[in-house]
């Protein structure tokens, strides 16, 4: 972003600010409206962890790079080390814990299990939803897609070839039952 | 010292508020180079003044002569935008070289050029395309070319209180063949060792003008005019190109890092810069016709 120079050695006024540093956030939180007082430099994968007690979001480099604190906002992944707790006003959030529902695992999160898509799984909850936000655009991926979409995932057990797999295996459940978790990104408009 | 976070909700009011802010504010939208600053004490500042939803900085049209891209805009919208994908398949290519999609749905094109990181695929991309951007302070607004963007490391010719609002990129015309390369060494998502853009326009076997820009290999990305010279007006055979691609190499100012030593880098930059050049040459890289041909044609 623009650095902003040195021109200003005058002291500058106080700026008005539209919210105390105190401030409040509302967004929807798998499915439910949430409202919370944030402090503007809240990170949201600590909100979420301790916060929220939603830990099924890992944290792991904290510089966007890994995948594994990967959440869904409006639909598409974004790394939650990276939010600050105000960015997520108006917004729609899932994480892992909003797939599935009454205890049963959701299409892809089963396609997962039954094709070895994980092994140690602390990546798993970024793998899963990043699948679901690209299947949710595009339901029948190609391989390249898929390795594109999954790219900075990083695993470091299974190869990534039963991932693909995994995702594979749900495009296909998913075509042939279509009940798409409510997950997904609008198409991209004009 | 808390931090306050802002969102106005036009362009003049942002203004205001930075003026007023000074060095203490510092423009977010995507907020991934943001944050990552802010965590590693890069930057300290006491207010963010969130862009990334004003409506007039955001969306994508077709001027007729070209695109108008709100600097707010995502990555992923512009290279999922049904008139980008029309018009412009070069620039959806690059746009898919950026990061992963997780980055690619939170930062702005805006964002990507105003950090000012010459690795960043868009900053070497966009200048040869002739791409400009429009800047809005208290002042009034001007257009800069995204060429003359880049001042130093992180540093952009962007004023205080000034905001990058739109990005402009002509339509290149049907003579013109751009193209680019990025070089990864370990990451499909990793920045680039070399970035290399580069355009040509032809009229029959002649390259009228060029255009050459290095990514990565330098604290800004430059353009390699001498090179450029080389091919106007020539016909961009093999010799001609390979000698660009030393002219090119003369003109970066690698570092040795972790995506390899300066001197592998200087070596990369031969390799794709006569890469892609001999992609947009096409059949004209090839062997010249042979003498004697008696003006067969190809």
């Amino acid at each position: 972003m623009t650095r902003q120079g040195s021109a200003s050695d005058r002291r500058p006024e106080p700026v008005p600010v539209a919210s105390p540093p105190g401030m409040q956030v509302r967004f929807e939180l798998n499915g439910s409206q949430v409202e919370l007082d944030v402090a503007a430099s809240d990170v949201v994968i600590d909100l979420l962890r301790d916060r929220l007690d939603l830990t099924g979001t890992k944290s792991g480099c904290g510089i966007g790079v890994c995948g594994l604190c990967t959440i869904l906002l409006d639909g598409l992944p974004a790394s939650s080390c990276l939010l600050l707790a105000p960015m997520l006003d108006g917004r729609r959030v899932t994480t892992i814990e909003g797939l599935g529902a009454d205890g049963r695992l959701d299409p892809v999160q089963a396609a997962f299990a039954e094709e070895q898509g994980f092994q140690c799984g602390i990546c798993t909850p970024g793998q899963v939803l990043t699948a679901s936000a690209l299947l949710a655009v595009d339901p029948e991926p190609d391989e390249h897609r898929i390795r594109d979409w999954m790219a900075g995932n990083l695993c470091r057990c299974t190869g990534y070839a039963s991932i693909v797999r995994s995702i594979q295996s749900a495009a296909r459940a998913l075509t042939d039952n279509p009940t798409l978790p409510e997950t997904g990104a609008p198409e991209p408009g004009p | 010292m808390s931090l306050e976070f802002v969102r106005p909700g036009s362009i003049e009011e942002a203004i205001a508020i930075l003026e007023r802010g000074g060095d203490d504010a510092k423009v977010v939208a995507g907020g991934t180079a943001v944050v990552i600053m802010l965590k590693e004490g890069f930057i300290a500042p006491n207010l963010l003044v969130d862009v990334s939803r004003i409506s007039t900085m955001r969306g994508i049209h077709d001027d007729g002569d070209g695109l108008r891209i709100g600097a707010a805009t995502t990555i992923h919208e512009v290279l999922t935008s049904p008139v980008v994908r029309a018009r412009f398949p070069e620039l959806v290519s690059m746009l898919g070289r950026v990061a992963t999609i997780r980055i690619r749905s939170r930062i702005t094109l805006g964002g990507n050029l105003a950090h000012g990181d010459s690795r960043l695929d868009p900053a070497a991309f966009l200048p040869a395309l002739d791409a400009e951007v429009r800047l809005v302070g208290p002042g009034g607004e001007r257009w800069l070319p995204v060429a003359d963007l880049f001042v130093d490391e992180l540093t952009t010719a962007i004023q205080p209180a000034e905001l990058l609002v739109e990005i402009r990129i002509p339509d290149p015309g049907s003579t013109s063949r751009v193209t680019y390369r990025k070089l990864v060494g370990q990451t499909q998502d990793d920045y680039g060792v070399v970035n290399v853009a580069a355009r040509i326009d032809l009229e029959g076997e002649t390259c009228r003008d060029a255009r050459i820009v290095l990514g990565a290999v330098a604290s800004t990305p430059i353009r390699v005019p001498e090179a450029e010279a080389l091919l106007r007006d020539a016909r961009p055979s093999a010799d001609l190109i390979d000698q660009a691609a030393d002219l090119a190499r003369a003109a970066a100012d690698p570092v040795d890092d972790l995506r390899g030593t300066a001197a592998y880098k200087a070596d990369m930059i031969v390799v794709e810069v006569r890469r892609a050049l001999t992609a947009l040459a096409g059949d004209l890289a090839g062997p010249p016709p042979a003498s004697g041909a008696g003006g067969a044609g190809r």
